[in-house]
């Protein structure tokens, strides 16, 4: 028993020794705060001069903000993969993982809200989406879904971390005093009771359960924006689960990294092992691999048959101006990594770390590709006006406001794991054989 | 358990500090409502003052019913509000009994953009700002090259309408698909969803904004144009409400366009006055819709090019396009 206990303290402090304000993290979050004010100004010129201050024209009318808002709905979706689907099977490896993924899942899903909003020409009737919404419009299912898939998220965060809350709360000497009335709220009076245990299963299988389908339509449903329309490249009967399934690629990427530096930062060696890279780089690849499966089917298909509309979009993927980009993120974002992290030796936290890094860069412009070249061809030719209309480039101003959401999302990532343990104890602790709260008699 | 025993004397400091916080909320309350009540009387009296001075004027106006009534001008109120209500109801509704439709004969079609022009100045839009655009087509590397206006085609089976989110773009009765720009929320949809590229969007102040800015919206006319909503061709609503042909129909000096109603069989040349049949013109020329294999249903009918009266010439004004 003594030595059960001292385990358990060991363990404790290895995963909650992180949670206080330290230099370093006054020094990252400043630097965020100053880099967010610079955005939020390039927001208010857009607030007062108008969209136009983007490169967006009548044509290409959907720039990167709508590009970046795919992304960050698809980067949300890992939190579904890892903890409700992996959970579900009974995968026992993801433990140190799942809070990881599900925090991405909330910070991601939270801020592809205000994506969104920095897209519309009149922001200040956001109201009138509720109170004039038309259900026929798939952007009220989109705003829906959205909404739902955060709740169900930050509830799927929330429920598993109140265990080790309570544990923390009863080591109080390990938080920093401000803290401690905040952990004495959310550990909603948790004393390891057979009753609240039971209650707080089956909250996160039920939430488990329901994730699945909420995510799957998120990303459905962001898909058919550009399936609804009858335009090439976007007229495409498998957007749904070409969209997940590239989802699911852009979140391992995300989580990986997110392993990476948790790791390093909060020092979670002994935690965060080489195995557990390993497994991410197996499932990166499956995942990669089922997303080039579908990219083969987007493009090959239209390719064989050269519609008149369709061969002059998929000329300018393969061959014209959009060529460098294309063959960039498809071989170097997707089949690269493929080739790579077939090797074990490449499975290993700094060569994955840099993989993944590769590979959600070209996550995020492969969205690009999906969403801008399809307008600069529009069925009818683009004439009599200016140059700007036909060839879409993003302003300085557009891409600081594009800029703007990935800081939010790190800040978000930053404090959530800051602030609470990054890896759950409880759980952790019961896969070791200890028992978390009779650890003490 | 230890948190049982600190708990209990916590529990009683709480319920002292939430009686005396129940206090002071109640105090607060009390001077909140005699300041306001204050301010009111004060504002009231205010305005009792200002009547008092400007009374003892009237004016003679005439009603809607055609009588003349004298009223003192300090009943007269600014009837704007209620003008935009009666717009946008006018609106929404159309004009009953008609179907309006639209026939663009491109074997008459030099160019001459005036239908562009007229558009442009009556809609208040920039040059770079299209209702109604000409374009020059060509079909593939062997068949002639010839202009081609192009406006909204006014679906039937409108993709723009099916994707709005606040019903802020909309189909009429009448056959008319309008946009309500103090709805739009600016999202771009409608943009996305039109394979006819009709659609424009005000991504800069309005041309016309500073002179406009007193004008009542009227949906029919989309003026004022309003910053970061959607503009695109109304086929002159308004213009329809007054028993005219719309503006570039009536623009034209070729004889391009014919406008009318479809349950009449009628339409009107706007250059010739001539008025024609809709189904033996769309017969004997082999009328045709533009993408009608995308079931969009246009309201506007194309007559072939053939037998033109004009040769071909490349447009000076038009900008090289991407290739």
């Amino acid at each position: 028993m003594d030595n059960n206990k001292t385990t358990f303290e060991k363990l404790t402090l290895d995963l909650s020794h992180h949670i206080r304000i330290n230099k370093g993290f006054l020094v990252w979050m400043g630097f965020l705060t100053v880099a967010l004010c610079v955005c939020l100004y390039a927001y208010g010129l857009q607030l007062k001069q108008g969209l136009g201050v983007a490169g967006i024209r009548d044509y290409v009318s959907w720039g990167i903000y709508l590009s970046n808002f795919v992304f960050f709905v698809a980067s949300s979706l890992i939190g579904m993969l890892i903890s409700a689907v992996l959970g579900l099977i009974g995968v026992k490896w993801i433990t140190p993982l799942v809070r990881i993924a599900e925090t991405i899942a909330v910070a991601f899903a939270a801020v592809a809200g205000l994506v969104i909003i920095s897209d519309m020409g009149r922001p200040e009737r956001l109201a009138y989406v509720f109170i004039y919404g038309r259900v026929q419009s798939p952007i009220l299912w989109d705003v829906t879904v959205v909404t739902t898939y955060l709740v169900l998220s930050i509830l799927l965060l929330f429920l598993p971390m109140i265990a080790d809350i309570a544990i923390l709360r009863k080591k109080a000497q390990l938080l920093p005093a401000w803290l401690r009335p905040i952990y004495n709220v959310l550990s909603l009076n948790y004393a390891d009771t057979p009753e609240q245990n039971r209650i707080i299963h089956r909250s996160i299988r039920t939430l488990s359960i329901i994730l699945i389908p909420a995510a799957l339509s998120i990303h459905t449903v962001t898909s058919w924006l550009f399936a609804f329309t009858t335009r090439p490249g976007w007229d495409s009967t498998i957007f749904g689960p070409y969209f997940v399934s590239g989802a699911f690629v852009a979140g391992c990427a995300a989580v990986i990294i997110a392993m990476y530096f948790f790791r390093s930062s909060y020092k979670l060696q002994d935690y965060i092992q080489d195995l557990h890279f390993d497994r991410m780089g197996k499932v990166l690849v499956l995942m990669c691999l089922i997303y080039l499966y579908f990219n083969i089917n987007e493009y090959l298909v239209p390719a064989f048959k050269l519609k008149k509309a369709d061969a002059l979009h998929l000329h300018e993927l393969f061959s014209g101006g959009e060529a460098l980009m294309f063959w960039l993120v498809q071989l170097g974002g997707l089949v690269l990594p493929i080739i790579l992290l077939i090797f074990s030796w490449f499975r290993r936290p700094l060569p994955m770390m840099l993989i993944s890094i590769a590979v959600i860069v070209g996550a995020w412009f492969k969205r690009y590709l999906i969403v801008i070249p399809t307008q600069e061809h529009p069925f009818l030719p683009i004439q009599h006006v200016p140059a700007n209309f036909m060839v879409y480039s993003p302003t300085l101003v557009e891409s600081l406001i594009t800029i703007a959401p990935f800081i939010l999302v790190l800040m978000i990532i930053t404090i959530i794991s800051k602030f609470f343990p990054v890896i759950p104890i409880y759980e952790t602790a019961k896969e070791r054989g200890i028992e978390p709260f009779n650890s003490d008699k | 358990m230890e948190d049982h025993s600190t708990h209990g004397p916590n529990h009683d400091d709480g319920k002292d500090k939430g009686s005396s916080r129940r206090d002071f909320l109640k105090n607060l309350g009390l001077v909140g409502v005699g300041a306001a009540t204050g301010a009111a009387a004060l504002y009231s009296g205010h305005i009792f003052e200002a009547k008092k001075e400007a009374s003892g004027q009237s004016k003679i106006l005439l009603t809607q019913d055609g009588k003349l009534v004298e009223v003192d001008s300090l009943e007269i109120k600014a009837r704007s509000k209620s003008g935009l209500d009666l717009l946008q109801s006018h609106g929404r509704e159309g004009i009953p009994g008609k179907r309006w439709v639209m026939v663009i004969d491109l074997s008459h079609c030099r160019n001459a953009r005036q239908c562009v022009s007229a558009c442009q100045d009556a809609h208040h839009l920039k040059p770079e700002q299209y209702h109604m655009n000409t374009l020059q087509m060509k079909d593939s590397p062997d068949t002639a090259p010839y202009h081609m206006p192009k406006n909204c085609q006014h679906c039937d089976n409108p993709p723009c309408v099916a994707v709005c989110p606040v019903d802020a773009t909309y189909k009429r009765p009448d056959g008319i698909v309008l946009i309500d720009n103090e709805r739009c929320i600016g999202c771009r949809f409608c943009m996305a969803a039109c394979p006819y590229s009709a659609r424009i969007f005000n991504w800069l102040t309005p041309k016309d904004a500073e002179k406009d800015k007193d004008l009542v919206y009227n949906v029919e006319l989309n003026v004022p144009q309003k910053l970061g909503t959607i503009s695109k061709c109304l086929f002159s609503a308004d213009r329809c409400r007054e028993g005219k042909l719309p503006y570039c129909v009536s623009a034209c000096p070729n004889g391009v366009y014919y406008f009318g109603d479809e349950n009449e069989d009628a339409v009107t040349n706007g250059t010739t006055k001539e008025t024609v049949r809709l189904s033996k013109l769309l017969r004997d020329n082999g009328g045709y819709q533009l993408m009608a294999e995308l079931g969009t249903k246009p309201r506007v009918y194309y007559l072939p090019p053939k037998n033109r009266l004009f040769p071909f010439e490349e447009a000076k004004d038009n900008q090289p396009e991407k290739v």
